[in-house]
């Protein structure tokens, strides 16, 4: 209790006057491989977390960002990719008659989008626009914990709180009420192997995922940022060095 | 200047002739600077230093960006995403912004603390106030470019004050946004005037350090340099202390950028703007807190603006609140509690800019803004008037040669 406590009220510092709104939103710290000035990507959870989006997400979120090209970055080689975009059916044109039309995707396209535009996506949820998520890991304070805890937050309502139709309680969505039903309820996509596909092992294979689109450059912005600080440290030993020499004589 | 001899001939040549390497000669190595400078005096070469970063990164930007509603935000990711190290220089250029504020905020209280903007060097403050003015008005149209949600919804909160101004505020605000909303055409001029600003703050920087040289630095004691004994020439030495300066500065610079790029950023920033739908709070970048916080403190907006105004308009005249004649707040008992009160009070009301205008918050909003007023406007100027100051060393090379504990 007093630990969650804590984690909420350091969400709240953290994020500042961005989570103020939501007040009391639980929060699940979790450790993610991609945290510190060291931490690199999953690329198996990566792979996982893309086929739950595609096989949960996709037929609501959009991820207009991101293109199939992308994909080298999760471990698939040139063949996967090319064989992952040609599953998909991309609008291109026009042809010389003048017309759009559909062919299968190429490494090139970018991930196509549910819905043809804002008021189509509201007209099929109710009037509720699901984000695209293309930066959604980057777009929420403390971005990974709150996707993982809004994924694993669907609740029933406290006592004494009414639940509008068409709408979800949950514990971690800045005033609790949410649009999107719950999306997971453990085994909703079939994993080869032996991982895990409960409800938390999904939520972590997705926000592996949902971060990597957010931050595609991640791992080779810390890989330089440790060359950058190391050069860096020693810059400022030498020319401290250099300083004292230099002032030996006016001391 | 004329004495100055170079090994060269070729150098000699051309200085006979265009005298710039007499001119550099003379800024750098002859100007008389005071040996007793602590490491607040180099804060200006960082200030300096960042402006140089945002400048070149900036450019490189430009370079990329489309100033466009549609394609505004879409461009910044490409640049984040397909742009050869497009993510590094955009985190640079986000970063260092605030760098560039914590380094002027810092210069500002360093000038606060000794007196740096007392006679003769007015004019050498005023000059600095308009670099730290042109500063906001650049970093804020720089954060509408990426039109983002607080891009979009700051600029609206922001540009609709003028609306408080009588009779002409509609049009100005009309003449601000290019139409009758935060719209394509505010866009455009904001990406034009954020390109052009930064020339016109290197500009005022070069006013700003030709009044400096006029006098020289100030120093930690506050009085006179007395004769060569009081000074040691700008280079070599404060070139290596500036050098060293500026590896700290870069040292931290990278830890911010390749490690926690987004931390004084917003992450609403990163949903695309919607004219529809408006952030729960909407927040300024950290470094306008402040004075948000004094803009909400004020129940009626023509007055939130004014005092906002204030704020910073106090500043240009404060060589004349404050008169006494003693520059550094050393010699200044009084003063100096008034100085730190002062300055945890100008953090209370960064803090303050940043929480919901809401229950205490305002009561304690308005206590912070009537102090931050109270001190130039009667506690400096009856200072000036009441304060028992300790007394003066008679020189600079006295202070540094008697006391063994304090480095210059």
């Amino acid at each position: 209790m007093l630990k969650r406590l804590f984690i909420a009220l350091f969400a709240l510092t953290l994020a500042g006057p961005a989570m103020a709104a939501g007040g009391d939103v639980e929060l699940q710290k979790r450790d993610w491989s991609f945290s510190g000035p060291f931490g690199t990507f999953d690329k198996a959870a990566m792979q996982r977390g893309f086929q739950a989006y595609r096989e949960v997400c996709a037929g609501c979120h959009g991820m207009k960002l991101i293109a199939f090209r992308n994909f080298a970055d999760l471990g698939y080689n040139n063949d996967e990719i090319k064989a992952i975009a040609a599953e998909y059916e991309v609008q291109d044109g026009p042809n010389d008659d003048g017309e759009m039309f559909m062919r299968p995707g190429i490494a090139a396209d970018r991930i196509p989008s549910p819905y043809a535009n804002d008021n189509a996506a509201r007209a099929s949820n109710n009037g509720a626009l699901p984000p695209d998520l293309s930066l959604i890991a980057k777009a929420r304070g403390n971005g990974p914990d709150y996707l993982f805890s809004l994924l694993a937050g669907y609740k029933d309502a406290p006592e004494g709180m009414t639940v509008p139709d068409g709408m979800y309680y949950n514990a971690a969505y800045p005033g609790h009420l949410i649009a999107m039903p719950q999306p997971l309820y453990g085994q909703d996509v079939t994993y080869s192997g032996d991982a895990d596909d409960s409800i938390e092992g999904i939520s972590n294979d997705l926000v592996q995922f949902l971060m990597w689109a957010a931050e595609p450059k991640m791992e080779v912005r810390k890989r330089i940022g440790v060359a950058a600080v190391f050069f860096l440290g020693i810059f400022v030993m030498v020319s401290y060095m250099a300083k004292r020499r230099v002032w030996a004589d006016v001391h | 200047m004329s004495a100055t001899q170079f090994k060269s001939p070729v150098v000699r040549w051309i200085d006979h002739r265009l005298p710039v390497f007499s001119m550099l000669h003379h800024t750098a190595h002859d100007y008389p600077t005071p040996k007793n400078l602590n490491y607040m005096w180099n804060f200006g070469s960082l200030a300096g230093l960042s402006l140089a970063i945002m400048i070149v990164t900036g450019i490189v930007l430009a370079m990329s960006y489309t100033a466009h509603v549609d394609y505004a935000f879409d461009s910044v990711e490409r640049i984040m995403r397909d742009v050869n190290h497009g993510w590094m220089i955009r985190y640079i250029h986000m970063n260092t912004a605030s760098f560039f504020f914590i380094v002027v905020y810092l210069h500002m209280f360093r000038g606060l603390y000794y007196g740096s903007y007392k006679a003769p060097r007015e004019l050498l403050w005023m000059l600095g106030v308009v670099i730290f003015l042109l500063m906001m008005a650049t970093a804020f149209m720089g954060y509408v470019l990426p039109w983002g949600q607080m891009s979009f919804w700051g600029a609206t909160v922001i540009t609709n004050l003028f609306s408080a101004i009588p009779y002409v505020g509609e049009s100005i605000v009309t003449l601000l946004w290019g139409g009758f909303s935060v719209d394509n055409a505010t866009l455009n001029r904001f990406f034009s005037l954020h390109y052009l600003m930064p020339f016109i703050i290197a500009g005022v920087v070069v006013l700003h350090i030709v009044a400096l040289h006029r006098f020289g630095s100030n120093n930690p004691i506050g009085i006179d340099t007395k004769g060569p004994q009081d000074t040691i020439s700008f280079h070599p030495y404060y070139t290596i202390k500036d050098v060293f300066g500026i590896a700290v500065f870069l040292l931290l610079l990278a830890m911010a950028v390749f490690f926690f790029p987004n931390a004084m950023g917003h992450p609403d920033n990163y949903i695309p703007a919607d004219a529809l739908q408006t952030p729960a709070h909407i927040v300024p970048e950290w470094y306008f807190l402040p004075f948000y916080a004094i803009l909400r403190a004020v129940p009626d907006k023509l007055g939130g603006v004014l005092l906002m105004f204030g704020a910073i308009a106090v500043l240009f005249v404060l060589p004349w609140l404050d008169r006494s004649p003693v520059r550094s707040a050393r010699f200044r008992p009084l003063f100096r509690i008034f100085f730190w009160l002062f300055f945890v009070n100008a953090i209370a009301l960064g803090y303050l800019g940043g929480k919901p205008a809401e229950g205490i918050y305002v009561i304690l909003s308005r206590v912070a803004t009537a102090w931050y007023f109270l001190h130039f406007l009667a506690i400096l100027p009856l200072l000036s008037m009441f304060e028992t100051t300790k007394p003066l060393p008679k020189s600079i090379s006295e202070p540094v040669l008697g006391s063994s504990g304090r480095t210059a």
